[in-house]
């Protein structure tokens, strides 16, 4: 493999600059600008990787992202490496390290090639036939088999030590391609005074044009690439347009929101990169898209067409014009269309030997006559029937095609090659353009898919649109751009073109063999293995829709997704079927578009800015104090504060022990706070909660519930009346935002004629709980000012007062059952009023205690926590707090609900208390409850909602949800368990104080 | 990701929206007159319409209001947007 096979010096690489890079362990050189492809043939290294699933040698087939074979793995190290990068597309530099993916132990020997010969067993839906039963086997035998011998590429095993970032433009018009079409667009619109952004995949612009070769191109009496070179240098210089090189559009959704990712360090070496950004996200909003995207060279589909060393025509020729690098020392070009014929005159001119088979019978236009001209020899109306050459392509066999071109006939012809070029045809990328929205028409004499109307302000322009040849490409174009951005006149209105092209292919989508289908390997989709003859066979058992049959043989389905196979497919199935192509549709295709890597995606949203963190005013005394905290929605709360080596249940058990001894202290901050103003704010509120809410006295607060329409618990929290039309609600710490948005949803859109306002306060006040029976002696020492007798300052009550001149209010509720206050102050005094709480409870061994003791004493006392004993399925009447709603009150929301004859039913799931029988065994919270084990099928009742074990009570305590649980006081139930059965007791909830004597102690 | 023009504050992101179901469904004004099944039917029963629906979306990161926009949901056009309380313009 020492012979160098770059053939002539071009100007699109930098000679001077040579680069060394490892492929699969060796040393090679190439230069600045080689992809990692033209570096490897240049060396002559063909053979890249094997099939997914018969293990066959294949090779460089494309230059672009639709290359289905040459896929691998970059990076040596753990955390820099990706797989499945297409080398067609990598750019080499100093130090690059890239192996083939897709085979195990070597790409020169491989064992999954076995399969290659038991091919006849391993048909389409093989996967799903096969491996389906039996199940067991799956885990064990097929799935790491499969896995083994796929190859799919390693995952990086460490954490992505690169950057990544989201950024947003906004622009007049977007441009996407920087082809011929594309420079001309993006330089009628800036020049028409639009924002414009021209953004391109490759590294330069210019796309095929730029390294046409030929002089019968010509574009004003000028070569054409030397015209569009001189317009792209024109580009620079335009005032109101970005151009974004290396950068691939990855998602056209509509309304003309598109994502880009921009590939800033990938074509870098590690040193260059330091600390800089890896990739970015562009996310687009453009006035108008202007797409671009060209069209790639279909193949054929001829038996063994997959060989290393078989191409698509146009790719040899980027090699050979723009890479400088020969494919091969002799070469033959199979055709079914013009414009191979450019590769054979390209290849012909720097003295490579080369062969031309068309299939079809003759063509008369000029490219062709200097293909004969140059003494080119064309085999006309001939197919291959069959190729040679294990790791490389070393022969075709060619016979003569019958006239109704379903048959060959005549003696087979062999021909000694080792590179074979083939072209079958172009199809337009419209994959964009569905993306958004719009809707595909046929194209009957070419057999193409072109946009027909789109969803959003968009046209599609050049070989995208069906424009295959310079001539129809300028002058489409130009008339298009006019129109697209009402333009009269621009600087291409005099363009001429010469093209000397023939439009005319033919069309054969499966070529006729001399064998039988069965024999032969004519393969469609190259990374995903599968042939004509799957399509074949899917089409026998039954499937008719091109999606069931892209799943069943997986044609399409790899990560190229099948930019090639996909109309082959299509052509198969329509003939198979005998319909028309345009008839069938064609699969969806989805983003991205090319892949894109999670760090592109996910940008600088890790790590601690995953998501939002809430902390309270008091969160650092929290976290000084060695408090442990617990999520609640993004709220971070203090959950229990262990002292020296306690574990958390000994240290929720001398919390719970001392705030009911003496005084416990809980940052109750997080608890949501909506300010109700207004002349209706009473009649609001009994709209809203349960009970009724006009006769609440200035200066006391009540405890409200909240129902939705359909009669089930919301939300729960205290309400103070500040003045006469003044509230202050609270709200559960989770419900906070979408109580806030329900009530707004309610005064805005059902009762607009109410006067009433709602502000969110939950961030303005920072909120102390000291609770327990010497709570009332810390605040006395806090606000001597205060008056604490229970005449003066009784329980549902609420006095504002100073604090070092402070503001502050203080609320007489309790949700742990003790005598306790809630302090309310600004929040940045927060931390110092906790403080003070802290020092003026010394005394009293004030003891902070953090969610899960809160949990445990209103558990105790047989508190509710929405969200935790309900589920959105329970009723007031449920919860057996009839108590709280209000027979009297004509409607609130949810009422008439509470009505219908589900809701009223006796048997619902309702709140009880359980004591198990052993009182020292505490029931997991979620556990199962039955009352028969053995009956079969078991029958649930319900299920443990809230577990403790109460130091106050010293037993096991808890609630639950039972059907028909009201009734089933005193009963004995059953809590199985995966080693063991817990008996227990239904009880009473009021577990601790149910004459609650403790709350005026 | 389509673009709503808020009636109030105009020309939107769609991320700064939240949906709320199908508009002009009234909450009826005496609840406890209506049979299980008229009740039911306010309660549950709204339509999932392929084309023209009519819809109410909330500014939820703006300016919180409710509003009715007229949406084709087969491919995401809006036709009409308009405030609370008024009526459908018609076409
Ligand atoms: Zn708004």
């Amino acid at each position: 493999m020492s012979e160098n096979f770059r053939s002539l010096e071009t100007k699109f690489l930098d000679k001077t600059n040579r680069i060394s890079f490892k492929y699969n362990g060796k040393k090679y050189y190439g230069y600045k600008g080689d992809t990692l492809a033209s570096a490897l043939l240049s060396n002559g290294v063909h053979l890249i990787g094997r099939s997914f699933k018969y293990h066959r040698p294949r090779g460089i087939m494309t230059c672009g992202s639709e290359e289905p074979n040459a896929i691998v793995q970059i990076g040596g190290n753990s955390s820099f490496t990706e797989p499945n990068v297409r080398a067609t597309e990598q750019e080499i530099y100093e130090g690059l390290e890239a192996s083939s993916q897709n085979c195990w132990p070597s790409v020169e020997f491989d064992v999954g090639g076995i399969n290659n010969f038991i091919s006849p067993i391993i048909p389409a839906g093989f996967y799903y036939k096969t491996f389906m039963w039996p199940k067991k086997l799956w885990y064990s035998l097929y799935e790491p088999a499969i896995r083994m011998s796929a190859g799919l590429g390693k995952s990086p095993t460490q954490t992505d030590p690169e950057l990544y970032d989201h950024n947003h433009l906004h622009c007049d018009v977007l441009v996407v391609g920087g082809g011929i079409s594309g420079v001309i667009a993006a330089s009628i619109s800036s020049d028409n005074g639009n924002n414009t952004v021209l953004i391109d995949d490759k590294s330069s612009l210019g796309g095929t044009t730029i390294f046409q070769d030929d002089e019968n191109f010509k574009i004003n009496d000028e070569k054409s690439s030397v015209w569009l070179n001189n317009k792209i240098k024109e580009l620079e210089n335009k005032k109101n347009l970005i151009i974004k090189h290396r950068t691939s559009l990855a998602a056209y959704h509509n309304y003309n929101y598109l994502l880009a990712r921009e590939n800033l360090a990938d074509h870098k070496s590690l040193n260059e990169r330091s600390n800089k950004l890896r990739q970015r996200l562009w996310k687009i909003r453009a006035k108008k898209v202007i797409l671009a995207t060209g069209a790639i060279e279909r193949p054929l589909i001829f038996n063994n067409n997959d060989r290393p060393g078989i191409m698509l025509a146009n790719s040899v020729k980027k090699y050979i014009d723009y890479f400088g690098v020969r494919c091969g020392n002799k070469n033959i070009i199979f055709t079914n269309n013009d414009s191979a014929y450019e590769t054979a005159i390209s290849l012909n001119k720097k003295g490579i030997n080369v062969t031309i088979v068309d299939i079809r019978n003759s063509s008369s236009s000029m490219l062709v006559k200097n293909a004969k001209n140059a003494g080119i020899k064309i085999y006309w109306n001939h197919t291959i029937v069959d190729t040679k050459g294990y790791r490389r392509i070393k022969s075709i066999q060619i016979m003569e095609i019958s006239e109704d071109g379903t048959n060959v006939i005549g003696d087979k012809i062999n021909l000694v090659c080792d590179n074979l070029s083939v072209s079958g045809g172009w199809t337009p990328m419209v994959h964009l353009f569905t993306q958004s929205g719009g809707k595909l028409k046929f194209r009957d004499s070419d057999q193409v898919f072109l946009p027909n109307t789109a969803m959003s302000d968009q046209i599609s322009i050049g070989s995208c649109n069906g424009d295959f040849e310079l001539d129809d490409i300028i002058k489409n174009t130009i008339s298009d751009c006019k129109n697209f951005l009402s333009s009269s006149t621009t600087d291409f209105d005099l363009v001429k073109v010469n093209c000397p092209k023939q439009k005319e292919s033919k069309n054969i989508w499966l070529l006729p063999n001399d064998k039988p289908l069965g024999k032969t390997k004519p393969f469609l989709d190259f990374q995903n293995d599968s042939t004509a003859k799957d399509v074949k066979l899917a089409m026998r058992e039954g499937f008719r829709s091109i999606e069931h049959v892209k799943r069943y043989t997986t044609t399409g389905m790899g990560t190229d997704q099948g930019k090639l196979a996909n109309m082959h497919a299509l052509g198969i199935i329509s003939e198979t079927a005998g319909v028309k192509m345009g008839s069938l549709g064609t699969t969806t295709f989805r983003p991205p578009y090319t892949p894109l890597t999670f760090g592109t995606i996910v940008g600088r949203n890790v790590g601690a800015f995953f998501d939002i963190t809430r902390k309270t005013p008091m969160h650092d005394w929290h976290e000084n104090n060695k408090a442990k905290f617990e999520n609640v929605g993004q709220w971070k709360r203090a959950w229990y504060y262990p002292k020296d080596n306690e574990s958390m249940h000994q240290a929720v058990q001398r919390e719970s022990k001392a705030a009911r001894d003496s005084a416990g202290i809980l940052d109750a901050s997080t608890l949501g706070k909506i300010d109700i103003k207004g002349t209706d704010a009473s009649e609001f509120l009994n709209r809203v909660y349960t009970n009724a809410w006009s006769k609440l006295g200035i200066g006391k607060c009540r405890y409200g519930l909240m129902l939705n329409e359909d009669g089930m618990v919301y939300d729960d929290g205290v309400t103070t009346r500040l003045d006469d039309n003044h509230y202050l609600m609270t709200t559960t710490t989770g419900g906070a935002a979408n109580v806030l948005s329900k009530l707004e949803d309610y005064l805005q859109t059902e009762w607009p004629e109410l006067d009433v306002w709602l502000t969110s306060v939950t961030d303005q006040y920072a909120t102390a709980s000291v609770c327990g029976p010497n709570s009332k002696n810390i605040l006395k020492k806090l606000f001597p000012d205060v008056e604490f007798n229970d005449e003066n300052f009784p329980h549902m009550s609420y006095k504002n007062a100073e604090m070092d001149g402070i503001n502050c209010r203080i609320m007489r509720i309790s949700f742990t059952g003790e005598h306790s206050y809630e302090i309310n102050i600004e929040s940045k005094y927060g931390k110092s009023l906790w403080e003070k709480c802290m020092e003026a409870g010394k005394k009293y061994n004030i003891t902070p205690y953090g969610t899960e003791t809160m949990h445990l004493l209103r558990a105790e006392k047989g508190f509710i926590i929405v969200g935790q004993d309900t589920d959105g399925t329970m009723t007031p009447i449920d919860l057996q707090m009839d108590w709280i709603v209000s027979k009297k009150k004509y409607d609130f929301i949810g009422k008439r609900s509470l009505y219908r004859s589900d809701t009223m039913r006796e048997d619902r799931k309702q709140l009880v208390g359980l004591l198990t029988d052993n009182p020292k065994e505490v029931l997991e919270e979620g556990a199962q409850i039955v009352q028969d084990e053995k009956k079969q099928p078991i029958e649930m009742l319900g299920h443990v909602t809230s577990s403790y074990f109460s130091p106050n009570l010293n037993k096991s305590i808890a609630l639950a949800v039972v059907r028909n649980g009201k009734k089933l006081k005193g009963q004995k139930l059953y809590v199985p368990m995966k080693d063991k059965t817990i008996n227990v007791t239904v009880s009473d909830f009021i577990f601790f104080d149910s004459k609650n004597e403790r709350l005026n102690a | 990701m389509f673009i709503i023009t808020c009636p109030f504050c105009g020309e939107r992101d769609q991320s700064e929206f939240s949906a709320g179901g199908e508009a002009h469904i009234v909450r009826p004004k005496q609840p406890t007159e209506l049979s299980d099944d008229e009740w039911a039917d306010f309660l549950f029963m709204r339509k999932n319409i392929k084309g023209v629906q009519f819809e109410r979306w909330n500014h939820a990161h703006g300016c919180r209001k409710w509003f009715n926009v007229i949406r084709d949901t087969s491919n995401d056009k809006i036709h009409a947007v308009y405030k609370m309380g008024e009526k459908p313009p018609q076409k």
